[in-house]
């Protein structure tokens, strides 16, 4: 008997106790938890999630379309940086101002080369307000999993107040399951040690993210 | 479950020896005292935690009613997406599948995200006897693979450890397994951060394959989970060409939306965190992005007995959060490794007596392993009435009974060690009820009463070493009853 069979065996005879139940499940489950937490306006959302992501340790700035590029060509220089990842469909205007050498996310580049990389620019799929997190979900303008993760450094830009939702059913509902999604709360952090938190692990040791609205 | 625990002692000779080891009870109080406090806080922030928590555990006791219907759904949808399944009924069939497609691609080492499920069938003991070396590469599982450990908490297991122990475990084995630690390195956690990171990037660079578990797996579109703090996980779960994820066959929810119940109630139970900082989640393979190729690898080894048992199988709903390991007086003081398994703690005492059985002496003692004082079951986020599962265990082991083995159906013998409390017991049944003979004890227990014994002889010895023998009156309550209470329907 295969191990498949062996195991759904076992499954249906441990079950035998248990009374037929053909509820739907949508009535099964009973779903009264809140949609989101408290009363906000659009502007007090966008608010929340700066709030929530500093408290995580991501470094938060705001601006508009027009001081995009000048923010972005800021916080490269002021880090230093001499060589950006870019996804093949970030807005060209972006990085219009940075005196940067970019490098395109290839599927031929090693984990090696991208290491040698300084920075990575992305855009992000959604924001939640609530938990301060920023999803990305591969789309041309995020990449592949791998760019906002082997740099030391990532600029994300968030598109305010469109790309913002309050909560986390909010942003399941938004996003396509069948995508890879990386969910990012703030720099890489660690517990391990004497459960107290300490930022910055393997992912990006610095996270900043550009409000853009 | 893994061998590495065979020969354990019970809990309470490990419990002894631990609760001496005054380092240790310093190191555990000062973790589990902070992070008690944060998640107080994080889980006070949301004004539905209850119904949040009462939604977890309907999702999970609906998926395990159901559970042979959603393997099947997963399967299919996993495979849809590009994925291979793979079905192990015991921690044997997971090792030997995982060394063969780990040899198929000719790779003799791979990097691992934390996972309780890998450490549970002993995979990189068992990998390793294949000639493949596993590196660990959260944080806390190198310093306890460094350290040559073994892990005591299901989120941090090296919560035994302090930062100078960490810095000195660094210091002398790094350069064994890789990179060493930098020179001068201190025993502030930033730097003993770098220096893992520092150690493991060759690692991550160059893997070709790596392994994980899951923190759920959705039935409806194949998508796998998994919740990480540090980016290790990431760097197993995306640069790696072929990834091998070993998950239990209870880390199954119906739906997408399920979701967003666990990732509100996981982390804030778990790091007390409103969000961890990464949550990876992928649907079969992606193309040109992440892993070629993906197996996942549904294991029983145990499951499916503890959920032939009625009161038992509520474990099943756990997601591996440990907040009722840091909220317990018992774990507190004695520590993870008393518990002798990688399930440590109160859901530890009621899991692994359950998918390991009770046969051997550590797992028997493991449901007494608790005071019932319920703060386990108060702090779960999926509601898991821990202690009444414990008691329906202690009976369990007590008094035998049918429970079902590898899927086998069989009659637990009662304990022998309980043989002098069963005596007691129908002796008292009988005397209890016959009232002549129980007058005559009491009597004849208060007038011997200054001869009395402090501790009891022969088999009571154990009972009365931890406790006081309860003093006996000078005169028996109903003789006082009918002697004062009589005078005064007297006097009236």
């Amino acid at each position: 008997m295969s191990g498949r069979e062996r195991i759904l065996g076992r499954v249906r005879r441990a079950l035998a106790d248990v009374p037929r139940d053909d509820t739907p499940y949508e009535r099964a489950v009973v779903r009264d938890y809140l949609p989101e937490h408290g009363e906000r306006t659009v502007d007090g959302t966008v608010d929340l999630l700066a709030e929530n992501l500093a408290d995580y340790r991501a470094v938060v700035h705001r601006t508009d379309a027009d001081g995009l590029p000048g923010v972005i060509a800021g916080l490269l220089a002021a880090r230093g940086a001499s060589t950006v990842l870019v996804p093949p469909g970030l807005d060209e205007e972006w990085l219009a101002a940075a005196e940067v050498t970019l490098v395109a996310d290839r599927a031929e580049s090693t984990p090696a080369e991208l290491d040698r990389v300084d920075s990575v620019v992305t855009a992000c799929a959604v924001a939640v307000a609530e938990t301060g997190t920023i999803v990305l979900d591969g789309s041309p303008d995020q990449g592949r999993r791998r760019i906002t993760l082997v740099p030391d450094h990532h600029i994300c830009v968030v598109r305010v107040p469109d790309q913002v939702v309050s909560s986390v059913p909010k942003a399941l509902r938004r996003l396509d399951p069948a995508r890879p999604l990386t969910w990012i709360s703030g720099p890489s952090a660690t517990s391990d040690i004497e459960l107290d938190r300490v930022e910055g692990v393997h992912g990006p040791r610095t996270l900043e993210v550009v409000l853009v609205g | 479950m893994s061998g590495t625990f065979v020969g354990m002692p019970a809990f309470p000779k490990a419990a002894h020896e631990a609760v001496h080891d005054r380092t240790l009870r310093g190191n555990l109080r000062h973790a589990t005292h902070t992070i008690r406090g944060k998640r107080a806080k994080a889980v006070a922030e949301l004004a539905d935690w209850a119904e949040l928590r009462e939604a977890g555990k309907r999702i999970k006791d609906h998926t395990l009613r159901h559970l042979d219907r959603y393997l099947v759904q997963l399967e299919e949808s996993v495979t849809a997406a590009g994925g291979t399944v793979h079905w192990a009924a015991d921690a044997d069939e997971a090792n030997r599948i995982v060394a063969d497609l780990v040899k198929e691609t000719g790779e003799s080492e791979v990097v691992k995200v934390k996972s309780m499920a890998t450490q549970e069938i002993g995979l990189n003991e068992a990998l390793e006897a294949e000639g493949i070396r596993a590196y660990e590469t959260d944080l806390a599982e190198l310093i306890v693979q460094l350290g040559k450990d073994r892990p005591s908490h299901i989120l941090v297991p090296a919560i035994h450890r302090n930062r100078g122990e960490i810095r000195e475990i660094f210091a002398r084995e790094m350069s064994e397994w890789g990179r060493p630690a930098p020179d001068g390195l201190t025993d502030t956690p930033a730097e003993l951060a770098e220096a893992a990171r520092l150690h493991l990037r060759e690692k991550f660079l160059r893997a070709k394959v790596g392994v994980s578990g899951a923190n759920f797996m959705v039935a409806e579109t194949g998508t796998l989970v998994v919740v990480e703090s540090e980016g290790n996980g990431r760097m197993c779960l995306t640069l790696p060409e072929t990834l091998i994820s070993v998950v239990g066959i209870e880390k199954i929810v119906p739906t997408w939306q399920d979701l967003e119940v666990f990732l509100q109630t996981l982390p804030r139970s778990s790091t007390a965190e409103r969000m961890n900082p990464y949550t990876s989640t992928w649907t079969g393979t992606t193309d040109e992005d992440g892993p070629r190729h993906f197996h996942l690898v549904l294991l029983d080894n145990g499951r499916t007995d503890t959920l032939a048992d009625e009161v038992g199988r509520q474990a099943l709903r756990c997601i591996r959060c440990s907040a009722c390991l840091n909220v317990c007086p018992v774990y507190e003081r004695a520590g993870g490794h008393a518990y002798g398994s990688v399930y440590p703690g109160p859901i530890g005492a009621i899991l692994s007596p359950q998918l390991r059985g009770t046969a051997s002496e550590i797992d028997a003692s493991l449901p007494y392993a608790s005071s019932l004082c319920g703060a386990c079951y108060e702090v779960c986020p999926v509601a898991i009435d821990i202690p009444e599962v414990l008691v329906h265990l202690r009976e369990r082991v007590v008094e035998g009974g049918p429970v079902t083995r590898a899927g086998n159906k069989v009659v637990l013998q009662p304990a022998k060690g309980h043989a002098a409390e069963r005596a007691a017991m129908r002796a008292a049944r009988w005397a209890f009820s016959r009232p002549g003979v129980l007058r005559t004890g009491q009597r004849l227990a208060s007038r011997t009463r200054r001869i009395h014994p402090r501790t009891l002889p022969g088999p009571g010895r154990a009972w009365s070493g931890t406790r006081d023998l309860p003093p006996v009156p000078a005169e028996p309550f109903r003789d006082w009853w009918q002697r004062t209470q009589n005078a005064k329907g007297g006097a009236e």
